[in-house]
């Protein structure tokens, strides 16, 4: 038998879960880590220990960190009139790798789904709601994706805010910066040229 | 002009077929064989080549040949007016998978490749069965108009999903529905200026026609309004009927699709079995003109067994006219006598079945 021994084994198997990895790929890793175990295993099993008695989610805006308070709410150079409104941390990071936006977040935890049971309480919506109205919110900008889910939940949350007074704005939906319009599909057209602008 | 046709079709075990390639012309294509020969696989795999579940509505996971049950393929090397394009479908167990041109694709870029209309026997009963059906059919001549109304109805059916289960929870959200709503709204408009817009295409392509067939007067009966904000507060106005019965009542997913026999002023269900088979190819054919003038090329034309049902007399009017649509019409039928008066003008498949395995023999 080639078998790993059962620990090994078990390692493989709980790595091939994580996403972007399959059974191979997570072989690979699980050796190569074995091979360098100084300087990958060690420090990664530490890393890992650390992180799972530290990490944890923000009671202000639902993004990932290690204290009760994550380092963009905690920030005081970040501005507190503007709320940008994304689905998960993956999306905020994505915001944030632009280096554009200077206001808070408020990360949802998903979209509305009835079909799986995820309504505005599981959806960190009434505290959304709470903090434009104690942060005193000028803008929410809601950076949800382009599904149907996404635009449902964008409706409901504009809905939700119209009684504050605050203004409501999403992303815009059209020709990616480098895209070639011979690619894109007929909706991003359409949308494209519906929010045309003049030069 | 360059037309519509597909010129190169594999399959790989698609039902009957283990392993087949045929190369086809832009000429019609009559398929002729026993019961059972695998003749309407083999225009199903061509109707694959659009979007959605094709002309039988079968799930990706039904279509593996048995009892190998190893998922299938279908490989097709088309003509269009946009230029030669590689097709490439299929379904290991999952949903099914598309690329063009070697690229991964969604299945709504088949819609742009290729316009598709079929006709099977099944649809015989379409005037005086449920609306289900005149609905589909419905949709899928608008869709031959316009690649986008997939999306639409994709879009449409989604959020009224969603919304038939905050009905069946009897959840009080006004909120939630009111953001549902207003995606119906959204998408249900464009469904219903689509179709409008469609059928008016059609009554325009049936005018002054010289054509074997009677002409049908097509109109849509829609249950509540189709202008986006009528629709969306019509919607709102419905909850409390729709939360009693626990789905939505009205809306574009009710419209129904009705038809008049034109010369007899009589509605198509009261006419006889004939005369609704007729007025389907009627309508079948004034699509193909519409779509033709519209897109630049008919439509692949799919008619299965269209043959049997009809006298000698139409069976060639049929004919001629096809081929002077110069559309790839694909027609099955059992015996090749069914298909001689178009002799020399069309491509004959001879299709046969051995141990399970279906042959296609060209012998044109």
């Amino acid at each position: 038998m080639d078998r790993p021994p059962s620990d090994i084994e078990a390692l493989i198997e709980l790595m091939a879960r994580l996403p972007g990895l399959g059974p191979r790929s997570a072989r690979r890793a699980v050796l190569r880590m074995i091979k360098k175990r100084g300087q990958l295993l060690q420090p990664l099993s530490e890393a890992m220990v650390k992180v799972a008695a530290t990490a944890r989610e923000c009671v202000n805006c639902g993004n990932v960190g290690t204290s009760e308070l994550c380092a963009i709410c905690a920030d005081p150079r970040r501005e507190t009139g503007e709320i940008c409104v994304v689905e998960d941390v993956a999306d905020l990071w994505a915001m944030e790798r632009s280096q554009v936006f200077k206001g808070r977040y408020h990360v949802l935890g998903g979209t509305l789904s009835a079909l799986d049971a995820v309504g505005p309480d599981e959806l960190r919506i009434p505290r959304l709601v709470d903090r434009a109205k104690t942060e005193e919110a000028r803008e929410v900008i809601l950076a949800l994706n382009a599904t149907i889910d996404g635009q449902t939940t964008a409706h409901y949350i504009a809905g939700e805010l119209e009684a504050l007074g605050v203004r409501v704005t999403s992303l815009a939906q059209g020709v990616p910066i480098g895209g070639e319009l011979d690619y894109l599909d007929d909706g991003t057209i359409t949308a494209a040229l519906n929010a045309r602008k003049s030069l | 002009m360059p037309g519509l046709a597909v010129t190169e079709l594999t399959l790989s075990h698609f039902r009957s077929h283990r392993r087949m390639t045929l190369e086809a012309g832009p000429r019609p294509v009559a398929i002729f064989g026993p019961n059972g020969a695998g003749k309407t696989n083999l225009i199903e795999a061509v109707s694959l080549l659009s979007p959605g579940r094709g002309m039988r509505r079968a799930g990706a996971d039904e279509i593996a040949r048995r009892p190998e049950a190893l998922g299938w393929k279908i490989g097709a090397e088309m003509d269009t007016p946009s230029g030669r394009h590689s097709v490439e479908t299929w379904s290991e167990g999952g949903p099914r998978s598309v690329q063009v041109d070697g690229k991964p694709a969604p299945q709504a870029a088949l819609g742009r490749i290729a316009r598709v209309v079929w006709l099977v026997p099944s649809m015989d009963r379409l005037w005086i069965e449920a609306s289900e059906g005149r609905r589909r059919f419905l949709d899928r001549m608008v869709l031959a108009f316009d690649p986008g109304h997939g999306e639409a109805s994709l879009a449409y059916e989604k959020a009224m999903r969603q919304r038939n289960r905050l009905l069946k929870d009897q959840v009080r959200d006004a909120g939630w529905y009111g953001a549902l709503e207003a995606q119906m709204a959204s998408a249900g408009a464009r469904i219903a200026s689509a179709r409008r817009s469609a059928l008016s295409r059609i009554a325009a392509a049936q005018e002054g026609a010289v054509t074997a067939f009677p002409a049908a007067d097509l109109f849509v009966e829609a249950e509540g309004p189709e202008e986006e904000d009528a629709l969306a507060e019509a919607f709102a106005r419905g909850r409390p009927a729709d939360l009693h019965a626990g789905r939505t009542l009205i809306g574009p997913h009710r419209t129904d699709l009705g038809a008049t026999y034109t010369a007899k002023g009589v509605p198509a269900a009261q006419c006889s079995t004939g005369e609704q088979k007729a007025l389907l190819i009627s309508l079948v054919l004034a699509q193909a003109r519409a779509v033709a003038e519209d897109a630049g090329a008919p439509p692949l034309l799919l008619l299965d067994e269209v043959a049997a049902h009809l006298d000698e007399g139409r069976r060639a009017a049929l004919y001629d006219e096809i081929v002077r649509l110069g559309a790839q019409a694909w027609m099955t039928g059992t015996g090749p006598e069914l298909f001689e008066p178009l002799e020399g003008r069309a491509q004959r498949l001879h299709v046969t079945e051995a141990d399970g395995i279906s042959r296609v023999e060209d012998v044109t």
